[in-house]
């Protein structure tokens, strides 16, 4: 379904730099029964957030009130494992709306761009600056640009280039998604079946 | 003529336009679906008022929630029964092919598509389900999508993609005793780590894959993902065309020789260029196992967990964290260390072919007292060969409980869950911190592994068991 705009965003940052976060530590799969989108967030990083009595856990960094916002930084490899959307969902549900590392996972970028979470891959070094301005002042605020496809660190103005192709951007700057592009072009999908 | 490879034949092929300056709209011949990552598509069709375009390149099937015990009853756990009777209301609403709990078909998706000859070579296939790379194994590009991707298969045919970069990874030489395709794949992940073919699209080749059954090579693909890679293939052969011969849904009679003559034509050209080449020797692979969180930190049976010498930062800190979570120190050996429960069965090993070589490994032998052994075939096709072939009496003789289909432990979304803490080796697919049940220890590795771990109780080099 055709999601929110995204243009430009400017938020605090929760700073996550553990590597190969996979999809099941983002949404364990025993919290994948729903037969509909919302709600995810609460168990989103389930186990790391909460011991088995359900209590929070202390030195957990979404359990920490120093840092909260709309963007999460995230280490290396990303996303890797199962191509459960409900991993994105979680996210979005939680409250982001933007997920920065130096290293995504293929399946979950992808998941992120279908429903308007935008992805931003930096470099290793643009990682870490980013993680150590989070780290010694929590209200450093990122600015994430989507039309100019950059990422700057406003406290000093550092900033980084991202890619992103045409056409997706172009879907997350209108709040477009794929399946009305698809249906759109219905007839040519029916000559090309037709035709193999 | 330009030199193209196997992926660059069938990806082209299916090309119904290219987006300038973005993804190419690809068409998709056979999509699987299951109960957990299709309700949501489902729901958004009937938002935008649309319909399923073509329900006969779709086929259904619950594997991921479903209990592996009384499948014959009601679901006990709501909302995985809600899950599954949403699939059956979806599937009758719109006409799809279901193969429900308790048919003659049922079973883990990757495991019936390939059964039922519903997997064929040059085929674009996905599904909601990261290891529909297993299907490669065919030669056929298959991967796995997001649940938004299942909606617009559903509703266009089509998704919209942009082409991986291409990587080839030879195996060549003859494999030694007791070394299995898990471990080739284990071995490759463990070279270049679980991220290190993020982008690529891998095609498997060389004399030790070539070698390989039909079997072997669907774990070999099924494992892709677990590099990163977003699929990987293998040219079909007269390995493949035997395997598809005769099965349901395979071409049949003139229309055979017809389709036998393309499939034939699948093959990468002589001089054409990968985006990445890796060669490895057979004769170097041994029994592998995991010792960390991720697929990537896997090492020979017989050797010692990685210390952290040239480790530092975040890259240390993940690793000792890994570590931790497993009970286990840097530079210890894994050999001898005692393990709580084995698991034979998934997309990756729950084949009859897996099935047979347990059987064969445990014969006459003992489970170990501290193990508790759950074998859990992939399909009820699976399970039927099992019992007819004796499989079965002998396993359950060794201490082996066996269970009904579908994807259990793996994932654990239903009961069967490895006890915080425990150790469980397991011929599934991933070691993710709390993917067997939370606070669970996996270790993967090979059905042969496996058997050998089930009977000494302890990490077990299969090669030693053997020569008892």
């Amino acid at each position: 379904m055709a999601y929110d705009k995204f243009t430009i965003l400017r938020s605090t940052a929760v700073p996550l730099p553990t590597e190969n976060v996979d999809t099941d530590q983002i949404i364990p799969a025993r919290f994948l029964k729903a037969t509909e989108r919302e709600g995810f967030g609460d168990n989103l990083f389930r186990d790391w957030r909460y011991d088995v009595e359900g209590n929070p856990k202390k030195d957990f960094v979404l359990n920490d009130p120093t840092y909260s916002g709309k963007i999460l930084v995230a280490g290396k490899n990303f996303g890797s494992g199962s191509s459960r959307e409900h991993a994105v969902w979680a996210i979005y549900d939680y409250g982001f709306r933007c997920v920065v590392s130096s290293f995504f996972a293929d399946i979950f970028k992808n998941n992120c761009l279908n429903i308007g979470v935008l992805p931003v891959t930096v470099s290793a070094e643009f990682a870490n600056k980013l993680f150590a301005a989070i780290q010694s002042d929590p209200s450093t605020e990122i600015e994430v640009n989507l039309p100019e496809q950059k990422i700057k660190l406003l406290s000093t103005g550092e900033f980084e280039s991202f890619d992103i192709n045409e056409y997706k951007k172009d879907n997350m700057t209108n709040g477009f998604d794929d399946i009305d592009y698809l249906l759109n072009m219905s007839s040519e999908i029916d000559a090309f079946a037709a035709s193999n | 003529m330009e030199k193209t490879t196997l992926f660059d034949k069938i990806w082209d092929s299916h090309v119904v336009k290219s987006v300038p300056a973005g993804p190419d709209v690809f068409f998709i011949d056979k999509h699987f679906i299951h109960e957990v990552t299709s309700p949501v598509a489902f729901l958004n069709l009937e938002k935008r008022g649309i319909g399923v375009k073509n329900p006969n390149r779709t086929v259904a099937t619950p594997d991921h929630n479903v209990p592996t015990v009384d499948q014959d009853q009601t679901i006990k756990d709501k909302l995985s029964r809600m899950q599954v009777e949403r699939l059956r209301e979806n599937c009758a609403k719109y006409r799809i092919e279901l193969h429900d709990l308790g048919s003659a078909h049922h079973g883990i998706v990757h495991v019936i598509g390939p059964e039922l000859g519903i997997t064929q070579p040059g085929m674009t296939i996905v599904c909601g389900d990261s290891h529909t790379s297993t299907h490669g194994a065919f030669g056929a590009i298959a991967f796995g999508i997001g649940t938004s991707e299942v909606e617009m298969v559903l509703a266009t045919q089509c998704i919209m993609q942009s082409k991986a970069k291409k990587m080839r990874i030879s195996v060549n030489g003859t494999l030694g005793p007791g070394v299995t395709s898990k471990d080739i794949i284990l071995y490759i992940i463990s070279k270049i780590s679980a991220a290190g073919a993020t982008g690529y699209f891998v095609e498997y080749a060389g004399s030790a894959i070539q070698s390989l059954s039909m079997e072997a090579r669907m774990t070999i693909c099924n494992m892709s993902i677990e590099m990163g890679a977003r699929g990987g293939l293998i040219a079909p052969d007269e390995t493949t065309f035997n395997y598809l011969k005769g099965k349901q849904y395979a071409p049949k009679g003139a229309d055979w020789d017809k389709a036998v003559a393309y499939w034939k034509t699948l093959k990468t050209d002589d001089g054409a260029v990968f985006d990445k080449e890796l060669v490895f020797e057979a004769s170097d692979i041994e029994p592998m196992i995991t010792y960390g969180t991720n697929p990537g930190m896997g090492i020979k049976v017989t050797e010692n967990i990685p210390t952290t010498e040239g480790m530092e930062g975040s890259n240390k800190t993940s690793y000792l964290k890994s570590l931790e979570y497993m009970g286990f120190a840097p530079g210890e050996p894994v050999k001898g260390k005692l393990v709580d429960y084995v698991f034979v069965g998934s997309c990756t090993n729950g084949r009859i072919e897996d099935i047979r070589s347990v059987a064969q490994f445990v014969k006459g032998h003992q489970k170990a007292a501290n193990i508790t052994a759950w074998i859990v075939p992939g399909s009820r096709e699976v399970e039927k060969m099992a019992h007819e072939e004796g499989l079965v009496k002998i396993l359950e003789e060794a201490g082996f409980e066996l269970r009904q289909p579908g994807c259990s432990a793996c994932l654990a979304m239903n009961d069967d869950k490895i006890p915080s803490g425990k150790y469980a080796v397991s011929t599934s697919n991933r070691n993710f911190e709390g993917r067997q049940g939370p606070g669970a220890r996996t270790m993967l590795a090979s059905p042969l592994t496996v058997a050998a771990v089930a009977i000494t109780g302890r990490i077990t080099d299969p090669r030693e068991v053997f020569q008892n």
